[in-house]
């Protein structure tokens, strides 16, 4: 799975497959191209390669994955709008910009939602559940840490 | 992480790529020195730093350093920077051993920690990894994790998935066991997150061990039906704008297509249920006016039809989702409009929707022409293709070559195969096919492959009905005043052998033809010129007339010296042969080249390579491979054996690297040399070969071509015949890589009484046979008396250490020595009164096996020997001949008169001989072949 803004700056990618940092490069830069080479009223599906892309543009991102031959193209297009909600219902209205500050968070939702390329849990509430405790326990520690520096700060001043 | 988020803006604001390397630079070389420093880093000062590296790495650039600290953040107890440590782990791993030591180990300690995030965390962690190194130290520990009754839902999913990912990467360390049933039953899940997670195991799973998972079939079609008929409201969250649970359906419609139809009548039951309130679905008014709701519903019924599709069993289904559809295809939604009609693809090769698939043939071909993205209209051309057959081939190659014209340059050489395919493939007549190959060249030139042009020349050699048609048509697309060099290299292999054809006429007289090509011979690449070398040497002896003007040439300065050495080489060899040779030899070595072994089209194979091979098969390969365990039919040729049969370059085009065969002894000199084959009678006989007697009734009314083809060996016929006379060729073609040995063909007459009847003789073959080579067997053949039944020919060899024994009947029948006769209306009464006596006629009334068509039945009388007198019969449709039987001892008159009845597609034969066996054994022959 791929993220890209529309200058073809990539904001994310994923990947289920083992490829060297070098193959991974290459058909980054091959798939942007042809991605955004393509008109709007065009069909989201291409074939690439044995593969077949399913694409969608939001705003300024476009969000592209790979999938094989017998794989469901109109399920894959709905995998990426779930992940899109997901995002939007985390980070309150998401904007690119949201994703390239906070990365590791779009992470951790992705891997709440695919794991090894398939869909683990398509329920909204059940993923952000996770996520929401995990932000939780780094709260908790943030709090126990504030607590720390008070108790040396009280320290120092003995 | 402020700093980070600094760091980030920083970046940002850079103006060039120079000041972000510079910064980035910068940033590395303060981590690095923050790693190495003496000073102990605190976890937090080194969960940011990771942080910041794995940024750094998105952003395309190498990192080098920090995997240590990104381990150490793995022990750490602090769930943030744990989490941190894993994602980079995860998507910074390479395989440097000591490391994946220390991530296993601290992924053992968070696996059995129990804390059910932690766990998570590390399960997340080898799937995105799913390294060897993981599957080994983990493929034993997570089933018992997935089936462990304590196990939270959520670190379940991950474990299902994670063991997937394992499996895929190394399925030789999952091993199957007990735990396999127990994961079935997770189908059963309250919880539907960990039924879809549990769902694609399975199926991936059950893809390689069919029968471990075959108790899902049941189990999945019982949470479909509770999916598919559930209110939207019922399955909460799952519910997706309005739809249930679609990837749980679509998962578990995936699963089904692991396996055949449910054998249970119940079950079997419940999924046609299923799957009719899916398509009904199909038909309400949408819930929502959104996208996604449309989406996810057509999702669902996408992939319903794709198992409807892989059943193949339930024709009210197959025409139900066409018809479906059939409607999409003129959906407003681009994409419907595509995944519809690559699904119809797929349908056009059932048999039982293959007719419904081609009512749409209008709206597809509307497609081809109107839609705007090229990825759709390649879709288009592929349902073409696929719904092609012979009531309709004409209309889709016209729309197809019309399409080529304006087609995008990508898919362009794709469409000349499939054009070239469809029209062979459903040829009625080869005039059209010549036509349409010729067209293809003039539209798409660049675009014709060597193989497309090899094959219509293959096929022009080979079919004698259509070679004249194909050199004055040739003779014709010449005349253009630019045409591309592919037409020249068909129109000079084709003149060269079959120029003599329209030579009668004088717009084409041999001069002409040779000045037409001749003009092309400039502009023309090394290759084609050096085919039109060997073109105007086979000139020489067909036309003896334009002998000189063809030396002249040959002998010019710009051929004889030429800098190139094969056309130097060529020019002084073909000069010294008209020279100094005989017109005999000349004819020898310049023969007509004999027919080419009929194997599988070299465009086929080519297409199947470039497109793999599933989106070839059509409805008849399917049928093919069914009827294959039925009656043990030929097996699909393996795609390389197109190597042998595509014709190596121009070079060798005409056959001059092989020189024909030489002429056999005739059979009245060296008689004594033939060694008699009956003498030693063969150990054991193979019965009949399955599709023999096909083969034999082919050969009724042709000579030359393919006799029996199987995996190892290929038998070729090239016979003639002259009164009571006749030779035949017969070929046998080695279609392995492997020897042959002892190999030893063999003639027997049933019945030994023949051998005053039909009197046979040969050579016995080199006993070896080299892979890929050819040898030839050269049969004499003299008619005594009339005879009835056909000898056999068996062959015995080794091959690879298992011994074969093939048996083929070998079409000699009494009509190969028929002498043609023309006679007048008035004679041919005459004479049919004259044979009146009741045992002088035979007549025979059946059913058309084939399509009634005249210049079909026309071409066959004429190819059963027998004259085919015009405007004799009072009534036009009726077809009369007459001949005679050559035998050494006697001449038998025959008149044969065929009355056919359109209405009633049957024919009534009648034949009138002297001799009633004559009579009769020639209606039964004749009849067969209608």
């Amino acid at each position: 799975m791929l993220l890209f803004s529309r200058q073809g700056k990539l904001r994310l990618q994923k990947w289920y497959v083992p490829l060297s940092d070098k193959e991974k490069k290459k058909i980054t830069r091959e798939l942007v191209q042809t991605v955004l080479a393509r008109k709007p009223k065009m069909c989201s599906f291409l074939e690439w390669r044995d593969l077949k892309i399913v694409y969608k543009r939001y705003a300024s991102l476009y969000f592209c994955c790979a999938i094989e031959d017998q794989d469901n193209e109109l399920i894959t297009l709905e995998i990426i709008h779930r992940y899109v909600e997901l995002l939007d219902k985390y980070f309150g209205s998401v904007c690119e910009l949201d994703i390239i500050f906070n990365f590791e968070k779009a992470y951790f939702i992705l891997d709440e939602f695919l794991l090894g390329g398939e869909v683990q849990e398509t329920s909204k509430k059940n993923v952000l559940k996770a996520i929401e405790q995990a932000d939780l326990l780094q709260e908790a520690i943030a709090c126990e840490a504030s607590v720390i520096t008070l108790t040396v700060s009280q320290i120092t001043l003995k | 992480m402020r700093g980070l988020a600094v760091f980030i803006s920083d970046i940002r604001n850079c103006k060039s790529k120079e000041a972000e390397i510079k910064r980035i630079n910068k940033e590395l070389a303060n981590i690095r020195s923050k790693f190495k420093g003496d000073k102990a880093l605190d976890g937090y000062s080194k969960k940011k730093y990771v942080c910041k590296l794995l940024f750094i790495f998105l952003l395309g650039h190498d990192i080098d350093f920090g995997h240590m600290e990104a381990v150490n953040l793995l022990s750490s107890n602090r769930y943030t920077e744990k989490q941190i440590g894993y994602l980079f782990i995860s998507v910074l791993v390479n395989s440097n051993s000591e490391l994946i030591r220390l991530i296993n180990n601290a992924i053992k300690n968070d696996l059995a920690s129990r804390n059910p995030t932690f766990m998570g965390l590390a399960l997340h962690c080898i799937a995105n990894v799913g390294s060897r190194e993981m599957a080994e130290a983990f493929a034993g520990e997570i089933p018992k994790i997935l089936v462990a009754g304590d196990t939270m839902d959520s670190v379940k999913q991950s474990a299902a998935l994670c063991l997937l990912r394992l499996y895929r990467t190394s399925p030789d360390l999952v091993p199957m066991g007990d735990w396999t049933s127990r994961v079935v039953h997770l189908l059963n899940d309250q919880h539907l997150g960990v039924v879809t997670a549990a769902t694609s195991l399975i199926t991936t799973l059950a893809q390689k061990n069919p029968e471990e998972f075959k108790t899902s079939v049941s189990l999945a079609v019982s949470r479909l039906s509770r999916i598919v008929t559930s209110a939207s409201t019922d399955l909460q969250d799952y519910t997706y704008y309005f739809v249930p649970a679609p990837w749980l359906s679509v998962k578990l419609l995936r699963l089904l297509q692991c396996y055949p139809p449910p054998e249970d009548p119940a079950v079997r039951g419940r999924l046609t249920e299923c799957l009719e309130t899916v398509l009904n679905k199909a038909q309400e008014p949408p819930k929502s006016k959104k996208v996604q709701h449309s989406n996810a519903k057509n999702a669902v019924l996408f992939e319903a039809i794709s198992l409807i599709i892989h059943h193949d069993s339930e024709p009210n289904l197959l025409v139900r989702a066409c018809n479906q559809l059939g409607q999409f295809l003129q959906h407003r939604e681009t994409n419907l409009r595509y995944l519809a009609l690559e699904s119809m693809c797929a349908l056009a090769s059932s048999e039982f929707s293959h007719e419904a698939v081609k009512t749409h043939i209008d709206t597809v071909i509307n497609a081809l022409k109107t839609e705007r993205d090229v990825s759709v209209r390649q879709r288009a051309v592929d349902l073409l293709y696929a719904m092609c057959d012979r009531s309709n081939a004409q209309q889709i190659v016209a729309e197809m070559l019309s399409y080529l014209e304006t087609a995008d340059y990508s898919i362009r050489e794709e469409i000349v195969l499939k054009v070239a395919i469809l029209a062979e493939k459903y040829a009625v007549d080869y005039a059209w096919y010549v036509d349409t190959i010729l067209n293809l060249i003039r539209i798409a030139g660049d675009y014709v492959s060597e193989e497309v042009w090899y094959r219509v020349i293959q096929i022009v050699i080979n079919r004698d009905d259509v070679q004249g048609y194909a050199a004055k048509t040739v003779f014709e697309a010449l005349q253009a005043p630019a045409c591309h060099e592919n037409l020249v290299k068909v129109g000079g292999y084709i003149l060269g052998e079959f120029g003599n054809l329209i030579a009668g006429d004088p717009r084409s007289s041999p001069l002409v033809q040779f000045n037409l090509l001749h003009s092309k011979f400039h502009l023309c690449s090394v290759p084609t010129r050096a085919l039109l070398l060997s073109t105007y040497i086979k000139f020489v002896n067909l036309f003896p007339e334009v002998k000189t003007t063809i030396q002249d040439v040959l002998r010019s300065d710009s051929q004889l010296r030429n800098a190139d050495v094969e056309l130097q080489q060529r020019a002084v060899e073909y000069l010294r042969l008209s020279t100094v040779a005989s017109t005999d030899i000349l004819a020898t070595v310049l023969e007509e080249m004999p027919p080419f072994p009929e194997r599988e089209s070299s465009i086929l194979a080519k297409l199947k390579k470039k497109k793999g091979p599933s989106t070839v098969t059509d409805l008849e390969d399917t049928k093919r491979e069914r009827s294959v365990d039925v009656n043990g039919g030929p097996e699909p040729t393996p795609a390389n054996t197109s190597a042998v049969s595509t014709p190596s370059p121009s070079a060798d085009l005409l056959g001059l690297g092989a020189p024909p065969a030489p002429a056999g002894p005739p059979p009245s000199s060296g008689g004594g040399l033939l060694v008699d084959v009956f003498s030693d009678s063969p150990s054991a006989v193979a019965p009949l070969a399955p599709g023999s007697e096909d083969n034999f009734a082919r050969f009724v009314c042709k000579n030359n071509g393919v006799l029996f083809e199987n995996q190892l060996l290929q038998i070729g016929l090239k016979s003639e015949f002259r009164q009571n006379l006749g030779r035949m060729f017969i070929f046998y073609g080695n279609k392995t890589s492997t020897q042959f040995l002892n190999f030893t063909p063999t003639l027997i007459c049933p019945d030994d009484l023949q051998r005053t009847r039909l009197n046979l003789q040969t050579k016995p073959v080199d006993p070896t046979v080299d892979g890929g080579a050819q040898v030839q067997q050269v049969v004499n053949i003299e008619c005594v008396s009339e005879f009835t039944e056909a000898p056999v020919l068996n062959i015995q060899f080794r091959y690879g250490g298992t011994f074969q024994n093939v048996s083929v009947q070998l079409p000699i029948t009494l009509n190969k020595f028929f002498q043609p006769t023309e006679m007048a209306s008035q004679d041919f009464f005459q004479r049919w009164k004259q044979l009146s006596n009741p045992q002088q006629e035979v007549q025979n009334i059946f059913k058309a096996k084939h399509p009634m068509d005249t210049e079909i039945t026309k071409a066959k009388i004429i190819g059963f020997g027998s004259a085919l007198l015009e405007e004799v019969d009072p009534n036009p449709a009726n077809f009369v001949g007459a001949g005679i039987i050559h035998t050494k001892t006697t001449q038998i008159g025959c008149l044969l008169r065929l009355e056919p009845n359109l209405q009633a597609q049957m024919y009534r034969l009648t034949l009138r001989t002297s001799k009633e066996t004559v009579s009769q054994r020639l209606c039964e022959l004749l009849s067969e072949q209608f």
